[in-house]
């Protein structure tokens, strides 16, 4: 048996709680946060990991403001080993925070990086492959398998694509970010949060970190979409199929 | 050749994904000329293929190397062929296949990136681009401080471009495999054959939910609707985790987005990260059993009603009429 992946880092995001917004009538906006679903993919599978004797260490990684400490707690809970905070209440966009993630990444040195794929709230789909890039590791995104080969030299991804699955081998270290199909997280239990109190926070600065960014994408405003209205009732197949024909013109 | 815009263009070998075609209409309107941009292995005809655009140069990158798109080595071809046609916009269409390879290439070359731009305008001077966030809930107005830029968009907005009787120098990439990144290997590939239309191209889709229960009475109503109708098949979330349908046919926010003429829900709820991807259909109907479910605020026409009994009806009634 070789030695277990070392370390496995899971940068993760706090956004406004999406379950709340996708429960029938929601509106998308919730005064709730939560870890960003797929980041909480990326935990889970890490702990999974782990848990198969894999791995050994699982450090959790935020950027944010103080108030985001509330996710950092639940990824403790959830069983993460230790976890950062990058203190930077700035609206930073994707190229920012891989940025600075890449920083993190030279200074704890894991061979994984996982993270979700997208985070719900500016749904870019993007930081996981530029700090793949900016690190020049490989990268397997849409994951919704990983297996490990070769005595965990290599990782043999499931991929979701438009035109199907795909499967890739990728040499370790390399940047995974997750798909909704990968595994269901665990729900924090009391005991462990309790004990998550108990783990420190530690919070350091871009400053401390030898990093200076600045984004370069500002939001000018936000608006709704226009409203698509609701239609017609129709009382049955044949009304619908008329309406269908002669109204729409689509048969 | 230089060239003001570069675009990425996509294919499955066999053909040029006309979706992708469509950010040539995003570059026409942030104006300047354009360049497109074709990798993979044996492309002579596909190359040929986008003559007719209106495009200055049709880069190739043509090499037995680029076989496979493994995003390490792609984004490394890209971000040579933007710095070598000296473009300011990099563009692509969202798919999973540019949204894995363009951040990637943006990084390299230090520039940033909007994904799913739905809209270019003018905002004080300069350009501004909308983009749905959170689901589609909300519409964004950006603006980049840097000149060049990396962008997807979303087909459906900007639409087919017209031809283009204008000349396109067709010009292929030296590419030395060696220097390649080399810490991706492809091993397989899903190959589904099907007769249906693509989702995203269809013009009709039907889509189904969790209610259909199992894969035969998926295939038997949701399919027996498409094939009659020459439709494409879409699920929700929940009928891809239970097995009912593969995962490419998931439709919304973290699936694919559709625009066609005609979507038919078939036992879907509604949730809004579905509805952030069938928004742009031109009618939507929607057969649920439950008459406050949200689908129906979204619906043209809405029939409540069990399923099970109306669609293999509606089967009937399309079939005699
Ligand atoms: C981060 C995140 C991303 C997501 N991304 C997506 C995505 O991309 N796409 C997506 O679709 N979902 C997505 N979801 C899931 C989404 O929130 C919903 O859970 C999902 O869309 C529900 O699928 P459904 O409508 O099939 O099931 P349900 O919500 O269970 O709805 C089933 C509907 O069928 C009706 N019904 C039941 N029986 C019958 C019958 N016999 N006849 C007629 N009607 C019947 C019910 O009244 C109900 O309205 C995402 C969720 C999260 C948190
Ligand atoms: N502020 C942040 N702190 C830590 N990780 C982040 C942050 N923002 C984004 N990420 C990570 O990047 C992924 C993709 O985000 P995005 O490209 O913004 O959609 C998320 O799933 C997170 O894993």
């Amino acid at each position: 048996m070789t030695q277990p992946i070392a370390k496995i880092l899971v940068p993760f995001k706090s956004v406004p709680d999406p379950y709340e917004a996708a429960a029938p009538g929601g509106t998308g906006a919730t005064a709730k946060s939560v870890i960003n679903p797929f980041d909480e993919i990326a935990i889970e599978e890490a702990l999974r990991i782990r848990e198969r004797g894999e791995a050994s260490e699982i450090v959790g990684l935020t950027i944010g403001a103080p108030a985001v400490d509330e996710q950092v707690r639940a990824a403790l809970a959830m069983g993460v080993d230790r976890a950062i905070r990058i203190d930077d209440a700035r609206a930073l966009d994707p190229y920012a925070v891989a940025r600075i993630l890449r920083t993190v990444v030279e200074k704890e040195a894991p061979q994984m990086v996982l993270m979700g794929k997208q985070a719900v709230d500016d749904d870019s789909n993007q930081v996981g492959q530029m700090l793949a890039g900016l690190l020049g590791w490989p990268q397997a995104t849409f994951v919704s398998r990983i297996e490990f080969l070769e005595d965990r030299i290599c990782a043999r991804c499931t991929r979701e694509t438009d035109a199907g699955l795909e499967v890739v081998d990728i040499t370790l270290p390399a940047v995974i970010t997750t798909d909704l199909r990968l595994n269901e997280p665990r729900y924090v239990s009391l005991p462990g949060l309790m004990k998550a109190r108990k783990k420190p926070i530690e919070v350091l600065t871009c400053a401390q970190l030898g990093v200076q960014v600045e984004p370069q994408t500002t939001t000018i405003s936000t608006a709704r979409p226009p409203k698509r209205s609701a239609g017609t009732r129709v009382e049955s197949v044949e009304e619908l199929v008329a309406k269908l024909k002669e109204e729409a013109k689509v048969l | 050749m230089p060239a003001k815009n570069l675009i990425l263009i996509e294919h499955d070998r066999r053909q040029i994904k006309r979706p992708s075609l469509h950010a040539i209409t995003a570059a026409r309107q942030l104006g300047g000329d354009y360049a497109l941009l074709l990798l993979g292995q044996g492309l002579d005809e596909l190359a040929q293929s986008l003559v007719g655009y209106g495009a200055s140069t049709i880069f190739v990158a043509d090499d037995p190397a680029l076989a496979e798109p493994l995003a390490d080595r792609y984004a490394k071809v890209i971000a040579d062929a933007f710095r070598k046609s000296a473009a300011s916009a990099l563009i692509g269409t969202s798919s999973t296949f540019s949204k894995d390879v363009l951040p990637r290439a943006a990084a390299l070359l230090d520039v940033p990136m909007l994904t799913d731009v739905i809209a270019i305008e003018e905002y004080e001077g300069s350009l501004s681009y909308r983009r749905p966030i959170s689901a589609g809930s909300m519409l964004a107005t950006v603006q980049l401080s840097s000149e060049r830029r990396v962008l997807t968009i979303r087909a459906a907005a900007f639409g087919a471009p017209a031809s283009d009787p204008a000349v396109s120098l067709v010009e292929k990439l030296t590419i030395d495999a060696a220097s390649l990144p080399n810490g991706m290997k492809f091993i397989s590939r899903e190959e589904r054959v099907s007769d249906r239309p693509d989702l995203t191209e269809a013009r009709v889709v039907i889509g189904g939910g969790r209610p259909l229960k199992d894969k035969e009475t998926f295939d038997r109503l949701v399919g027996g609707l498409a094939d009659l109708l020459g439709g494409a098949i879409g699920a929700t979330r929940a009928a891809v985790d239970t097995g009912l349908a593969p995962n490419d046919f998931q439709i919304g926010q973290t699936g694919k987005v559709i625009a066609p003429e005609l979507y038919i829900a078939l036992g879907i709820s509604g949730a809004i990260q579905h509805l952030a991807g069938i928004k742009d259909s031109r009618v939507i109907v929607a057969i649920n059993k439950d008459p406050d479910a949200p689908i129906f605020q979204m619906a043209t026409y809405g029939l409540v009603g069990d399923l099970h009994q109306l669609v293999p009806q509606l089967i009937e009634a399309v079939r005699n009429a």
